[in-house]
């Protein structure tokens, strides 16, 4: 029998779980590195040198200024500044919290759409599994970003521009979660396949428990860990995908640019010499979605079952 | 010298909290031609010992000392290149013939393929010696069934492929690790049939690894108990079995089932727990006894179940298995009614359908005056109050998500909403109590209990809605003997005191003939015969239950 442990804190402490993440190189540098991005993205009104977004503070003499080592760059501008003359670190800083946070709904909202569809199709199994799995693999057919173009557009016929700039964040979350929701489906519906056999859900069951209590609390908090998983590696890709659409110009307003956004404001002046606009928020988007994918790896490894 | 000889053994394996001592001073040795029975519980060493002398411990498994001697190689030495001797001149044999036998692969590739690589002899060679050894290991038409794959074999037949395969070389020792705990008993018999032919046949040496003291005193020629990773005592099982000079070796011989007689309770010795007998139970104060009638609780009449693979969309591929066919019995107030049979006899299936898991696909089953298939609704909460179940695996029949408290008071909830949360914690405490549990296992979570005590704790859950009926399916199968009997006294005690009436589901005939007064024996979904237990064990009428009998491994030290 294990130790007796007590708080919840020597409980972490004391997990294997725990002990392989201070022991992985990977898992903790790239946990510092999230962690730096999401402080200094969500407090960027402290951290940020200027504020881009209050049109009377920029000068369009500030224009195109380089990064602060290269020739004419000055230490105010640490990465120089686009053709209005915002400050590009401190435009990356905003557009970071932007990302994360269209990245962060649209996984969860795929997260607890396709977990609910994947763990009512496995416990209750018959013609509804079959459907919602059918429905899935129709689903997984439409490209993710065919499928935001497509809503982006039927919203952009239905509502007024003005509008419009105001729910680009809602439809853009929208849009990337409904297209990611088939693997959490089928990978909530497998694992609920292997649950439901067990002896303890058979328990439930002669007790008279309700389906409901049976799958939200003894299958669900079964099931979390490779949701868990599949999620971290799915957020990396819903905030390429974020990034994506702002490119192609269906994604946020330009007004409160996300790092998407800021590619492709800086894509214009790419061939005119003015390197740093889109080279830093590209670079920045490189980090943060490694950082997570190589985080992800590390909890595939660690979580997976089989292989411990 | 004998042939194999281990002096003072020492086997560590180094984790993360601490260094744990699976083998220590292990000393002994095996003659060519005799059987060398290595018996011990779970955690005992009796595998790490059979996986050192392969030299394939796990990480991080090491060897600290000691020596392995088999002629004039030392195995334990780091130096030696074991895998050059595995498999040439030590044969093996593993528990689950399912997962040995590679399945894209025929019988016959898998004998020449090991053949080839130990012997040089060219392919027509090799197939001629394949075919004679699938022929000495009893697979019969050995000819054809030489291109077969795995699956078309049975899981006995498998388990001869896979000694077949250990003999390729002609190994000069043989170890077999839990050969027959897999297999129903009919075939367990015909495989210890078999290792002794071998033994004699060949003049092998083989070192037996077994939990089954029946298994060990039946062929062993010597025992070696171990426990903890020492020994504890050795030498001819007539002697460390009949007449055990160990505390140790008297407590696990006192805890098998006999097999010719009927006891009461199985004598615990040293056992620093109090029965449940003992002690005044807090739990009946709540229990709504009522006398025993005698009358019928559960009548099943005809009843069937198959199971077809048609689905939505789906045409049905394989006909139809029928698992249970035109069964009926009833089990009457107060007794243990046993159901006993070998893998695929449905007795689980009959089960699942008693407890309302799964319909029947005919058939009636009645519990007390209700049919169960039509209860609904508040009627069918109170048919699952009288009736709980009690699972064979502990490690899957818990929520490891959830504290022991909460497992427990799950059911009384469910059924008690009225009763306040003091009153649920008195009576979670009394229900620990009253399993032999510590008051203070109620904050933990069941990863931090042993098998045995998980089963406890299962068997606490399923007394929470005070049913009448108590169905264990398998309870103690995955249970080391020791424990298997703490909870077999467990359960005759509770029966005892709260006027259980028990459905006991078992392949072990020992234990059912301890735990049933009726006992029906099913074969192939179908009853072959129903009679008092003594009767059926000492006059069976029946000429499966026969067989059965026959096969059974006896335990005569």
């Amino acid at each position: 029998m294990a130790k007796r442990t007590t708080g919840i804190v020597d409980r972490i402490w004391d997990s294997d779980i725990f002990h392989s993440f201070i022991h992985s190189p990977t898992a903790l540098i790239s946990s510092c590195i999230l962690v730096i991005i999401l402080l200094t993205s969500f407090f960027c009104e402290f951290v940020a040198p200027h504020d881009p977004f209050t049109p009377s503070s920029l000068s369009l003499m500030d224009a195109f200024t380089p990064p602060f080592w290269v020739e004419d760059g000055n230490t105010v501008f640490l990465f120089g500044t686009d053709g209005q003359g915002r400050d590009l670190f401190s435009a990356i800083l905003y557009g970071t919290r932007i990302s994360l946070i269209v990245g962060f709904s649209a996984i969860l909202f795929s997260v607890i759409f396709g977990v609910l569809l994947g763990l009512t199709a496995g416990y209750f199994g018959g013609r509804y599994e079959t459907i919602i799995m059918r429905l899935a693999d129709v689903q997984l057919t439409i490209p993710s970003i065919l499928m935001a173009l497509l809503i982006d557009g039927v919203v952009r016929g239905l509502i007024s521009r003005e509008l419009h700039d105001e729910v680009a964040i809602f439809v853009l979350i929208f849009a990337i979660g409904i297209s990611e929701w088939p693997q959490f489906a089928r990978v909530a519906r497998g694992a609920t396949l292997v649950e439901k056999n067990k002896d303890y859900i058979s328990a439930a069951r002669i007790i008279g428990l309700p389906n409901g209590i049976i799958m939200f609390k003894h299958i669900l908090p079964n099931i979390l860990r490779p949701i868990l998983v599949i999620g971290t590696i799915g957020l990396a890709l819903a905030i390429l995908a974020e990034s994506t659409l702002s490119f192609l110009g269906v994604g946020v307003p330009p007004t409160t640019p996300s790092l998407g956004t800021l590619i492709r404001l800086g894509n214009d002046f790419l061939f005119s010499g003015e390197w740093w606009i889109s080279f830093f928020p590209s670079f920045f988007l490189v980090i943060l979605a490694f950082s997570i994918n190589l985080l992800g790896d590390w909890m595939r490894d660690t979580l997976n079952p089989k292989i411990n | 010298m004998d042939f194999l000889e281990i002096t003072n053994l020492n086997i560590s394996y180094l984790t993360r909290r601490l260094l744990v001592t699976a083998v220590q001073d292990v000393s002994f040795s095996v003659k060519k031609g005799e059987i060398l029975g290595l018996v011990g519980e779970s955690g005992s060493g009796k595998s790490t010992i059979g996986r050192a002398i392969l030299g394939l411990l796990d990480e991080p498994g090491k060897i600290e000392g000691g020596s392995i001697q088999l002629e004039n190689l030392n195995l334990a030495d780091p130096a030696t290149e074991v895998s050059a001797f595995r498999g040439k001149r030590i044969g093996l044999i593993f528990q689950d013939p399912q997962t040995s036998l590679n399945p894209v692969m025929t019988v016959g590739e898998q004998l020449l393929e090991t053949i080839q690589t130990h012997l040089q002899i060219d392919a027509g060679d090799a197939r001629k010696r394949a075919i004679e050894l699938l022929d000495d290991v009893g697979i019969i038409d050995a000819k054809t069934r030489f291109d077969d794959y795995p699956h078309q074999f049975s899981g006995g037949m498998r388990q001869r492929v896979v000694i077949a395969l250990a003999l390729c070389a002609d190994p000069d020792i043989l170890i077999a690790d839990e050969p027959t705990t897999a297999l129903d008993v009919s075939i367990q018999s015909q495989i210890l049939a078999l290792l002794q032919k071998l033994r004699s046949d060949r003049n092998l040496a083989v070192i037996l690894i077994t939990h089954d003291m029946a298994v060990i005193s039946e062929i062993a020629d010597r025992v070696v108990v171990l426990k903890d990773g020492r020994i504890v005592e050795m030498g001819s099982p007539a002697a460390v079995l009949g007449n055990p000079s160990q505390t140790y070796t008297k407590r696990l011989v006192s805890s098998v089932p006999p097999t010719d007689r009927r006891i009461h309770r199985f004598p615990i010795m040293n056992s620093d727990q109090g029965s449940a007998a003992d002690q005044n139970l807090k739990i009946l104060n709540r229990w709504q006894l009522q006398k025993n009638t005698g009358a019928s609780l559960v009548r099943v009449k005809s009843l069937s179940k198959s199971f077809s693979d048609e689905s939505f969309m789906r045409i049905a591929a394989k006909e139809p298995v029928h698992a249970v066919r035109d069964v009926s019995f009833e089990i009457r107030e107060g007794e243990s009614f046993g159901l006993v049979g070998e893998s695929g006899s449905g007795k689980s299936t009959i089960a699942k359908m008693i407890v309302k898991l799964i319909e029947p696909t005919s058939g009636l089953i009645f519990f007390e005056q209700d049919d169960i298939t039509t209860l609904e609704g508040p009627t069918l909460l109170a048919f699952r109050r009288k009736i709980q179940m009690v699972f064979q695996d502990p490690y899957s029949s818990l929520n490891g998500r959830m504290k022991i408290k909460n497992i427990i008071a799950e059911p009384i909830l469910h059924h008690n909403s009225q009763l306040g949360q003091m009153d649920i914690d008195h009576y979670v405490d009394d229900l620990l109590a009253a399993v032999d549990l510590a008051a203070s296992s109620r904050d933990r979570y069941p990863h931090e209990f042993s098998g045995g005590q998980r089963q406890r704790i299962s068997i606490a859950r399923a007394l929470a809605t005070q049913p009448k009926l108590l169905v264990c399916d398998e309870p103690t199968s995955a249970l080391d003997v020791s424990i298997q009997a703490q909870i077999l006294n467990l359960l005759k005690d509770l029966q005892e005191k709260l006027g259980l009436t028990i459905l006991f589901i078992s392949h072990d005939l020992p234990v059912v003939r301890q735990m049933c007064d009726r006992i029906a024996v099913l074969r192939d979904g179908a009853v072959c015969e129903i009679a008092n237990a003594e009767r059926l064990f000492d006059a069976p009428t029946h000429s499966y239950s026969r067989h059965l009998l026959n096969s059974m491994p006896k335990f005569q030290p």
